[in-house]
Formats: C-alpha cells, sequence, structure tokens
C-alpha cells in the first residue's frame, strides 16, 4: 500500500460500547450473538467489554438486549476530513 | 441503525429497571416497536398504545405515549373506541398469545374482518407467562406446559393465517432473534392503513424454556432460528418439511375499504338525508 493510500485511510477506532449496569439483568444475550466476541462476563454474569477495538457496530447486541441495556455509540462524523492534506 | 439512546427518549425511564425476567424476548419485542415508531416518523402525541393483561402487556406501562392497561384479552375494543371517535391517531395494541388468541380471539377476527386501522403487534412466547406457563392456543403441538404435562395435543393456530382468512390486510411474522429486521415490518404495519398484523416469536424462559429444555435465554433465540425460514423458501419447503417451522417475512398485504373511512362515509350519507327530510 502506498503512503497516500494510508494517509486516506481513517484511523481505527474503537466504539464506545457501554453496559448500563442497573438495568442488565445478566441474560447472556449480548455475550452469546456478538459476531466479534467483544464480551467477556464477570463471575456473575455481568457483560465486560473486553475487546471493543473488534466492534463492527452491528448494533445486534443494543436491538437484542432484552432490557434497554447496552448503547453502541454511532460512528464518527468523516474522519476523512480530520485528516491533514498530504 | 440509531444507537439506544434515540430510543430512550420514548421509554418512562423511572419505571426502569422494568419487571420482566432475565432474557425474557418481550422486552427486545418493545425497543423494536419503539424503533418502529420513530422510523415511521409518528409523533409521540399522535400515538395511543393499548393492552390487555399478561406480561407482555405490562410494555405499554414503559412506553411514553398516551396507554391503556385494560382488561385480559379486552385490549382490542378499547383501540377500536379510540379508534371511532379519533381517527386521525395511530394506535397500536401489544398483546400477549393468550390475551389476543385465546380470550381475545373473537374480537381480534372481527378487528379484522372490519378492516380498522389498527396495528397489533402479538409477543407469541406460546404460553401464559403471567399465570405460570399454562398452554394457550399457539403453544407448539407436544409442547410441555403445567396443563399439557405430558405433552400438548392440540394443533395450534397459525395465527397469521387466521388473520388473513379474517380479513386483515397486511400480516407479517419475526422473531426477536431477527430483531434487526423486526422495526421495518412494525413500521410498515403502522403505515398501512387497514388491520395489521405482526406476529412475533419470543422467549419465556421462566416457564416455556423450562419446561421445554431451553432453559437460557439464548437458547430460545436459538430456537426461533431454527424454526423460522424466510416466506419465499418456506412455499417451496414439502408440506412435511413445513410442519414446525414459521414462515417470516411479509406474509400478506392487500388494499380493501378501511371501517372508519366507511363509517364517516355513512355518517356524512345520513347527514344529508337527514337534511332533506326534517323531521
Ligand atoms: C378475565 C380474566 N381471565 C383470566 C385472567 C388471568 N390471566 C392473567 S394474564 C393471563 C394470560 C397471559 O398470557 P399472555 O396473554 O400470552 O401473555 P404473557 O403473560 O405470556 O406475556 C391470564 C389467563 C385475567 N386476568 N382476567
Ligand atoms: S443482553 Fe442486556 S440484560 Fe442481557 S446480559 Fe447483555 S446487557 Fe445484560
Ligand atoms: S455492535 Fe455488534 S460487534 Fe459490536 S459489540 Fe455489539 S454485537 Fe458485538
Ligand atoms: S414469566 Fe415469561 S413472559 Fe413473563 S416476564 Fe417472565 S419470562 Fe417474560
Amino acid at each position: 500500500m502506498s503512503e497516500i493510500d494510508k494517509s486516506s485511510d481513517p484511523p481505527k477506532t474503537s466504539p464506545k460500547i457501554t453496559i448500563h449496569e442497573k438495568w442488565c439483568k445478566k441474560c447472556g444475550i449480548c455475550v452469546a450473538f456478538c459476531p466479534k466476541k467483544v464480551f467477556d462476563t464477570d463471575d456473575f454474569g455481568l457483560p465486560l467489554v473486553n475487546r471493543p477495538e473488534q466492534c463492527i457496530r452491528c448494533m445486534l447486541c443494543v436491538i437484542r438486549c432484552p432490557d434497554f441495556a447496552v448503547d453502541v455509540e454511532r460512528a464518527k462524523e468523516d474522519p476523512e476530513k480530520k485528516v491533514p492534506p498530504p | 441503525m440509531e444507537p439506544l439512546s434515540e430510543v430512550k427518549d420514548f421509554l418512562r425511564i423511572e419505571k426502569f429497571p422494568h419487571i420482566w425476567c432475565a432474557g425474557c424476548g418481550h422486552g427486545i419485542i418493545l425497543q423494536s416497536f419503539l424503533r418502529a415508531v420513530i422510523d415511521a416518523g409518528i409523533d409521540k402525541n399522535d400515538m395511543v398504545v393499548v393492552s390487555g393483561i399478561g406480561c407482555s402487556s405490562r410494555a405499554v406501562g414503559y412506553v411514553d405515549f398516551d396507554t391503556l392497561h385494560t382488561a385480559h384479552g379486552r385490549a382490542l375494543p378499547f383501540a377500536t373506541g379510540i379508534k371511532m371517535a379519533k381517527p386521525e391517531l395511530n394506535v397500536a395494541i401489544l398483546a400477549g398469545d393468550g390475551d389476543i388468541a385465546a380470550i381475545g380471539g373473537n374480537h381480534f377476527i372481527h378487528a379484522a374482518r372490519r378492516n380498522i386501522d389498527l396495528t397489533v403487534v402479538i409477543f407469541n412466547n406460546f404460553n401464559y407467562g403471567m399465570t405460570g406457563g399454562q398452554s394457550s392456543p399457539l403453544t407448539c403441538l407436544n409442547a410441555i406446559a403445567p396443563t399439557t404435562p405430558y405433552g400438548n395435543i392440540e394443533r395450534p393456530f397459525d395465527i397469521c393465517s387466521l388473520a388473513i382468512a379474517a380479513g386483515a390486510t397486511y400480516v407479517a411474522r419475526s422473531t426477536t432473534y431477527h430483531a434487526l429486521q423486526l422495526p421495518e415490518l412494525i413500521a410498515n404495519g403502522i403505515r398501512h392503513h387497514g388491520f395489521s398484523v405482526i406476529e412475533v416469536l419470543t422467549g419465556c424462559p421462566t416457564y416455556y424454556g423450562k419446561f421445554n429444555s431451553l432453559r437460557s435465554p439464548s437458547k430460545m433465540l436459538e430456537w426461533q432460528r431454527d424454526h423460522s425460514v424466510n416466506l419465499k423458501q418456506y412455499q417451496m419447503l414439502s408440506e412435511d418439511a413445513k410442519e414446525g417451522k414459521f414462515a417470516i417475512g411479509l406474509i400478506h398485504s392487500a388494499e380493501r375499504p378501511e371501517y372508519t373511512d366507511e363509517y364517516s362515509k355513512i355518517i356524512q350519507k345520513v347527514q344529508v338525508v337527514s337534511q332533506k327530510e326534517p323531521r
């Protein structure tokens, strides 16, 4: 890959993934079906966001959480704008 | 897909965490319903949500619309009254399979026959969750419930086919496993001018799951994945292969005169006649 190509590649940022602990009932759905294995669980079944860099923002964990307890932040504004011209 | 923060504007946040059991699919359907309302571009104040009694019916307590939590099986008569009085409102019904297909079954077929512009979302968890998991008219053949301890010998209704036969003009089915597709199916039901039915297969891990070896919530979702087939593929299956499988997607849509439209035409007609012939 040439240097120019690299500079136009958006930097890989991990999305912010939050678990609302007061609402989560530790059902395990988000953990079981995340295609990128972003979550582990603690000893009591609470999801731990251990690999956010692998997240592809598919939103499956958000939309399948029965307790409205997971959120994944929206993709940032077009990152190309922030890359300084070569 | 929008993040959850947008959906939260439609929740009564102070009521959370909700009462449903860990892994109960009702919360998944509720989120999809709210995404559908957002997708259909409905103003909060133009939507009324009505329910009967059951775990699923508790959904109306958590949403920030005008809501009615009525009597078991009677959501449709209340909703019909609201729609007749104020046809400009969007009226949605959130109902359990027991609520809509057992005690409320008669209301269901007649609302469909009239093609009144209501949107019914059926939370089909295949049992009466609230009262301990008894079998419902949608419980699968051979399934175990406290009322069918040796297996269910009653053939369940296909509630979508029933709705079509009775006259519903928008009929769709999905599952909580397929939650990514669900908001669009519900949104199109809300947009549709006529009686719309969206059946959603969902999990009651506490009872149905416990009695039928699907104890964990994710097992219930896997069951839905393994027992549902896209309508086109379903139609190509042999009759034997169709047994126990559920067609998902848009199942039926048609245009037919809508009840409140016809009713307002009658009112106009009668007004013209009574002006001509004063008593
Ligand atoms: C007239 C009347 N009959 C019976 C009941 C008892 N009852 C309460 S909820 C319910 C069934 C709930 O099942 P369903 O509608 O499938 O909802 P779910 O709890 O599974 O979500 C029954 C029979 C009642 N409340 N009122
Ligand atoms: S799906 Fe929701 S309730 Fe279930 S473990 Fe994940 S965050 Fe908790
Ligand atoms: S958005 Fe998709 S990839 Fe990211 S954590 Fe959720 S399920 Fe996993
Ligand atoms: S009993 Fe079943 S339907 Fe009722 S809240 Fe629990 S899991 Fe859900």
